[in-house]
């Protein structure tokens, strides 16, 4: 999997629309590191990385550098398998490359999770329940920036995360997550969670 | 005009048939998951979103704290909604006075109500009116820019305190960007007019004040944690505030938001130093405290000086279950030179909209609006946002709510509840009516204008935008 960190520095105008990368944008992307493998070879420096979010809200020059995956090997080692069950129970299953967040590779897959705040921590729409409490254990322990958001999460459960902030690595292979449903009683006033 | 003939060109090459016409009063987070939602729900759906301010995005825009930028990302997924081919946006479109409720719902099949919350809840206390009292409703959208509140000019050189009455999120932002140091917001999208009045200000101390204790305040962790956080702030909560009763101890075990702020709340008390160093912004938290009445100044006539409190306590609880304030016949005052109201929002009626005074809300059952006589939906028109549900609740609950607008409008097609499901003349109804009125209607791509400008102007400050605050202005830019 390409780890795509941009760097755009000089008189390249380049306006961040959207941080939903698919197999297109990728595409795209391996085209900009040519690029800029023939304009500005400083910039590149060959490592393994994955997409991630770089688009910080206002600013319009940002530096990330365009690599190709230059170790090859075995692809299934590079995936894990991960399940999304919606609120209506309808599962889907795919696959996750190892270092994507759980946010982006549902909207990579078409999966409806919302990403109000596009992984930034400044919102809960991405609030995924992790269906079996091995997977759960196995997550490094939310940050205070993750608790006060998940504080605010509708449905939350004991098992609950944000899905931008659930990074597949190996031991989640076969990880199942809900999406909760939407419940009736929606004002954060009147919601009464389960204890943590 | 160019814009209606280009609506019309697009509608007659469109292959969908466009049989559902749907209006959405407001361009907040209510108005666009309402559009989204309808857009996803149906196909033949066309959704135009109108709103009295020629930008578009409600309190994302206008209301969220400049130093919060994060929660503005919103406006990316809004934005995907308004360039859809089956969505308009319309700006400076205002309902009452351009076009009336009346008239919508005989130019479209289905009206949505989402226009929120722009009033204040008063206090009704004697005082009230004096200069150096605000909403802090006003003091947020003055320092946002919003185009109504760009002369506000609060005084902020005449004193060295000022009070926040309410403990919720609006408060903690206004004390945050009073107390916060300027430059730190001089890199955030600030109105420039309010980092201007900053810079020079001379306020010192703030008070948070809340007629209930620490385990009512109605704050949550992330804004507690980063008022907390400013540098060299000394923070001042008193102890005995923080004792508490087992029946609380119990409440928090069993609510994670409250107990976390209490946590927090705690700790910063814990580890306060005695007493503030000199030159040191203060921020105090004062619970117990009802506001009785506003103190006028001895020298300068018609100005606030202060506020006079009643001690409370806590007695007995109200239908949902919450700790009611009771007054001990205590008094307490609290000199300041100004007062931020931070107590909430109301909705404003419109003619021919059944409205709950009591609670600032229009009356309805899961979206539909009721009529006023029998208490029956009168199908057609829904609600969505503030309100529908009050003045509460944050950026994501409008997500479910739009959720069960939109389904009860499906329901309603769907069994034929619609009586007006003839055809509507819809967008091109509404532009020949705006038309015929000279309004200059704001189409998203004028937003985009705008939007850019603000962009460029920003760049040239190291600014991430440099709002246009005046009308005058906003409109201009549309021209060009």
């Amino acid at each position: 999997m390409l780890k795509v960190v941009w760097s755009l520095s000089g008189n390249t105008m380049f306006t961040c629309k959207t941080l939903q990368l698919g197999p297109q944008a990728i595409k795209g992307l391996s085209k900009v590191s040519r690029i800029l493998k023939s304009t500005s070879p400083a910039l590149i420096t060959p490592r393994k990385s994955y997409v991630q979010n770089f688009c910080l809200p206002g600013r319009e020059r940002f530096s990330t550098t365009a690599t190709d995956n230059a170790e090859g090997g075995n692809e299934e080692n590079q995936n894990i398998s991960v399940t999304f069950v919606d609120k209506d129970g309808e599962e889907k299953k795919i696959k996750v490359p190892i270092g994507m967040s759980m946010l982006e590779a549902a909207h990579e897959n078409d999966i409806e999770l919302e990403g109000a705040c596009e992984g930034s921590l400044a919102c809960s729409t991405c609030h995924v329940i992790v269906m079996d409490v091995e997977h759960y254990n196995k997550l490094e322990d939310p940050t205070d920036e993750e608790n006060d958001m998940l504080d605010l999460a509708f449905g939350l459960t004991e098992t609950s995360r944000l899905g931008c902030q659930v990074i597949a690595r190996p031991e989640l292979d076969g990880l199942r997550l809900a999406i909760p449903a939407a419940t009736r009683n929606f004002a954060v006033d009147g919601y009464k969670p389960k204890p943590h | 005009m160019a814009i209606f003939r280009a609506m019309i060109a697009r509608k007659f090459s469109s292959a969908t048939v466009r049989s559902l016409r749907v209006c959405v009063v407001g361009s907040g987070p209510a108005g666009f998951y309402t559009a989204e939602k309808m857009l996803k729900a149906h196909e033949g759906a066309e959704v135009d979103i109108i709103d009295r301010l020629p930008t578009p995005f409600g309190l994302v825009r206008s209301g969220v704290a400049p130093d919060h930028p994060e929660t503005k990302i919103v406006t990316n997924q809004f934005s995907r909604v308004a360039r859809n081919e089956r969505c308009s946006f319309f700006g400076n479109v205002t309902l009452g006075s351009s076009i009336s409720l009346y008239e919508l719902r005989q130019i479209y099949n289905v009206v949505v109500l989402a226009y929120g919350a722009e009033s204040d809840r008063v206090l009704g206390i004697p005082g009230e009116e004096l200069n150096g009292v605000h909403s802090a409703r006003e003091f947020v959208w003055w320092y946002n820019g919003h185009p109504d509140f760009s002369k506000l000019t609060p005084d902020l050189k005449s004193t060295d305190t000022a009070i926040v009455l309410g403990q919720g999120n609006v408060a903690l932002d206004v004390a945050r960007i009073l107390l916060k140091p300027p430059t730190e917001l001089a890199v955030t999208d600030i109105a420039s007019h309010a980092l201007a009045a900053l810079k020079t200000s001379s306020i010192r101390k703030v008070y948070l004040v809340g007629r209930r204790g620490p385990v009512q305040a109605a704050c949550t962790a992330k804004e507690l944690r980063e008022i907390l956080a400013i540098k060299d702030l000394y923070v001042n909560i008193k102890e005995t505030d923080l004792l508490t009763t087992s029946e609380e101890e119990e409440e928090m075990k069993n609510n994670r938001i409250r107990r976390r702020v209490f946590e927090l709340l705690s700790k910063a008390s814990s580890s306060a130093a005695p007493h503030p160093s000199s030159g040191q912004r203060e921020l105090h938290f004062t619970f117990f405290r009802k506001p009785d009445k506003f103190l006028e100044s001895d020298d300068r006539s018609g100005h606030v000086a202060g506020l006079q409190f009643e001690k409370t306590t806590l007695q007995g609880r109200d239908g949902s279950g919450n700790q009611i304030a009771a007054g001990t016949g205590q008094h307490e005052d609290l000199k300041c030179g100004l007062v931020l109201k931070s107590i909430g929002y109301t909705s404003i009626p419109v003619e021919d909209l059944p409205f709950n005074f009591p609670k600032g809300t229009v009356p309805n059952t899961e979206g539909r609006v009721l009529s006023s006589d029998f208490a029956k939906p009168d199908y057609g028109l829904y609600v969505c946002g503030w309100l529908k549900r009050g003045p509460t609740g944050i950026i994501a609950t409008n997500l479910y709510d739009a959720e069960e607008t939109v389904a009860s409008i499906s329901e309603d097609l769907e069994k034929g509840k619609l009586t007006s499901a003839s055809i509507k003349p819809g967008r091109e109804g509404l532009l020949q009516l705006l038309e015929r009125r000279k309004v200059q209607v704001v189409t998203f791509s004028d937003w985009e204008k705008i939007d850019s400008e603000e962009k460029r102007l920003g760049s040239l400050k190291g600014k991430p935008r440099e709002k246009l605050t005046t009308w005058k202005d906003l409109l201009e830019v549309t021209t060009k």
